[in-house]
């Protein structure tokens, strides 16, 4: 960023002179130094995968997840500060609440996409706050309107996806979720296909230890977000760790 | 639902749910308007209506009965609406009297269950903690003079021991071993403290679950006979440590006491 | 549809409280709402009045909250305006939000919790019905007291009592959209007939997949007419030549 200190990066409310908001990018800088997370969109469901770095050995198991369920049947998965991270959960738990109250229907991913991503960007707005410096991909299956799928980044800009990724290895891996035929795949072969991915850009030099976080949502849960089952997750850790002897013996490493 | 702090009343202690907006009324009148007297109104009547519920322990869980009908004045207006509820798989619930009020602490309870199902960390609501709970709110609600116009019965399995316990509309609270409310406390209570003394005293133990469900549908009947704001279709919700089920029941009355019946005297 | 008949200028201006038990809740109006095999039929009478008196004969009770979902009013006139005027604006607001048409359900739990939550200060009975692309025909009925109650069929206002039984002797599931209409508009006209708060014209109306509602009027004329139950009293039977008798 060549234009760092040139006095327009401290505040959220004014532009820089080329038209760009400082402060919303370094936002952006804070979701890349986070662990890889990934969700892939299949004809059947949507599957999260997240590379959950384990920062210290004294760290509990299972602790500081970061795949969670918005509400019963939207899944959500986050990257950059957690912190951020959780009050964008609370935000959206809210949203659906508030939606289920007011039309005893619960709410669908495509609106409350529409109402977190004006959240997120209202902050990116004022000077007296800051922006949030975390990404979140939330996703959802409904017998009619079939798999749903959106990521919302630190700006406040949203898109539908196939296939997503945010955090440190995003680029490779949106190249390798690239590969795969998403439309045609049930959830059960991406969340194999979800678990390589994150162990594949797994970064061993850079970051010794991780979690891997499995989660899915389609027509075999009910609708229901949950966490696989230990099998399922076991299946996929297999595949996930042969795919990868095999690569690295062809690669004669 | 709004959480509404104010002025410490007694029962406050913690936030309960309120309908939206508070009742206005105006301390100051247009002079125009003369009034003879200052007029509140405390409280009012219900006005669709369910009748008994009742609720028995037995060795291993508890049983819950109450019919589906919900009344308008006399009228018998809506003849399948359920009033029991399974909370959880350590909690079902039971409502009698003002069924708007139980569909407002149905949509609050459901909510609390899902915040903590979405909390995901294993832990669930107890029949005790729920008890408790609707005991606050109903108090709460009574003191503001804006009654929630309903009885609740709350049972559960908590620590391996079943729970049983109301909560009245004026917050009332207390755990038994049967319960009745309306005119299930003249009619079937009897019956059904009958039948646990019997079963004490002949072999020293509690009631089985068949005994429990058929003691159930015998004051179910009975009521039935006797209460004329029954009806012949009701739900038994049965919990026990590792399961909860409610059943869909009809009841076969018998009226072959009428052919013995001639005249008046 | 009543004005004032359940709340007397009087009493009113004595307390200031609407006491249920002093007078009758919903007054003056049959309403009616009932599936079909493609929809929801809805129908009411006329009638509008104050007191004894009919302030609006061929009044509209069948207002629209939004194209695919209507209400059928009953209770106070003033209240019901009122609130549905607040639901058409919530669901214009959603269907633009959504990208789509509201839900039935939706527009029929706004109501709710509007009248739940001032249930002290109304005295509003509704029928929500309407049809969407999820859950097709639909019918909620939303009492005085705020209870909500899905059905296939409602019935509404001081005519519904004469109804209950004629509906549930004839109320089939899976009608057509003939058999339906022809069973709404016999009983708002037997309601008609016996209820002295209820007259005028038939308005029914047919929502559907179509989107827009197709509007019915069967004038206060050309009802169906039924059983009058007045007695003729028959003549005697001449004997002629009975010589015990004379």
């Amino acid at each position: 960023m060549s234009s760092i200190g040139t006095g327009y990066d401290l505040s959220a409310s004014q532009f820089s002179p080329d038209g760009r908001v400082f402060q919303v990018e370094y936002a952006f800088k804070a979701v890349e130094n986070s662990g890889t997370a990934i969700a892939l969109r299949g004809s059947d469901g949507v599957v999260f995968a997240v590379e959950k770095l384990v920062t210290s050995k004294l760290h509990e198991d299972s602790t500081g997840k970061r795949l969670f369920s918005v509400e019963d049947h939207i899944g959500m998965a986050v990257g950059g500060l957690t912190a951020d991270a959780s009050a964008i959960l609370d935000v959206a738990r809210e949203e659906a609440r508030s939606y289920r109250q007011n039309y005893n229907m619960p709410i669908s991913v495509k609106y409350l996409n529409e109402r977190v991503s004006m959240y997120i960007h209202a902050h990116t707005l004022y000077s007296a706050i800051r922006p949030f410096g975390c990404a979140v991909i939330i996703g959802s299956y409904d017998p009619k309107d079939g798999p749903q799928m959106y990521m919302i980044d630190p700006a406040g800009v949203s898109f539908g996806y196939f296939g997503c990724a945010i955090g440190k290895a995003k680029q490779t891996a949106k190249t390798e979720i690239e590969k795969l035929n998403l439309k045609t795949m049930t959830c059960k072969e991406l969340i194999k296909e979800a678990a390589k991915i994150i162990y594949m850009v797994h970064d061993e030099l850079k970051d010794k230890q991780f979690e891997l976080e499995l989660s899915w949502v389609g027509s075999h849960t009910n609708g229901k977000h949950e966490e696989v089952s230990r099998d399922v997750f076991d299946d996929a850790l297999k595949y996930a760790k042969a795919s990868l002897d095999d690569d690295s013996g062809s690669d004669g490493e | 639902m709004e959480f509404v702090s104010q002025n410490w009343i007694p029962g406050n202690f913690k936030s309960v749910p309120d309908t939206g907006r508070t009742v206005q009324i105006p301390s100051k009148l247009p002079e125009d308007i003369e009034l003879s007297h200052d007029v509140v109104q405390h409280g009012w009547t219900p006005i669709t209506t369910t009748t008994s519920v009742l609720g028995v322990v037995f060795e291993s869980g508890v049983a819950l009965a109450a019919d589906t009908l919900t009344s308008y004045g006399s009228m018998a207006c809506f003849q399948n609406n359920p009033r029991i509820l399974t909370v959880n798989q350590n909690i079902i619930v039971a409502a009698a009297g003002e069924y708007s009020d139980y569909q407002f602490i149905r949509d609050v309870v459901e909510e609390k269950v899902r915040t903590e199902k979405s909390l995901n960390d294993g832990i669930s609501m107890k029949p005790k903690a729920l008890h408790t709970w609707l005991s606050r709110v109903l108090y709460n609600r009574r003191t503001k003079m804006k009654p929630l116009w309903s009885t609740f019965l709350v049972a559960g399995i908590q620590n391996d021991v079943p729970f049983l316990g109301e909560i009245d509309k004026l917050g009332t609270a207390f755990v038994d071993d049967q319960i009745a409310s309306g005119y299930g406390a003249y009619l079937a209570l009897p019956l059904m403290r009958k039948a646990i003394d019997e079963k004490r005293e002949k072999f020293n133990s509690k009631l089985t679950k068949d005994e429990a469900v058929d003691l159930l549908k015998k004051c179910m009947e009975v009521l039935y006979y006797r209460d004329a704001r029954s009806h012949d279709k009701y739900q038994i919700g049965i919990i026990t440590k590792d399961s909860v089920e409610v059943q869909n029941l009809a009841l076969k009355p018998r009226w072959e006491v009428a052919k013995l019946v001639q005249g008046y005297e | 549809m009543s004005l004032l008949s359940h709340c007397g200028v009087q009493e009113l201006q004595n307390s200031g409280i609407h006491d249920i038990t002093k007078d009758e809740v919903s007054t003056g109006t049959t309403i009616i709402a009932a599936i079909y095999d493609g929809g929801v039929i809805i129908g009411a009478d006329s009638r509008t009045t104050t007191g004894a008196y009919i302030a609006n004969r061929v009044t509209d009770k069948l207002t629209k909250v939004c194209d695919n979902i209507y209400c059928c009013r009953s209770g106070s006139a003033a209240d019901t305006q009122a609130i549905t005027d607040i639901v058409a604006y919530y669901m214009d607001l959603t269907s633009v939000q959504m990208g789509e048409p509201p839900l039935v359900r939706a527009a029929a739990n706004v109501f709710k919790n509007l009248i739940y939550e001032n249930r002290h200060q109304l005295t509003a009975g509704v029928i929500v019905a309407g049809w969407d692309s999820r859950f097709g025909g639909q019918v909620y009925s939303i009492n005085v007291s705020g209870t909500i109650v899905q059905q296939n069929i409602s019935i509404g206002g001081s005519g519904s009592s004469y109804l209950y039984g004629f509906m549930d002797s004839q109320y089939k599931d899976g009608m057509s959209q003939q058999e339906c209409e022809n069973l709404v508009l016999n009983a708002i006209s037997l309601a008609i007939k016996r209820d002295g708060s209820s007259g005028g014209v038939v308005r029914m109306g047919v929502i559907n997949h179509t989107g827009s509602i197709q509007r019915k009027l069967v004038l206060g004329d050309q009802l169906p007419k039924f059983y009058d139950n007045i007695y003729e009293e028959k003549p005697l039977i001449s004997s002629g030549g009975d010589a015990t008798m004379a």
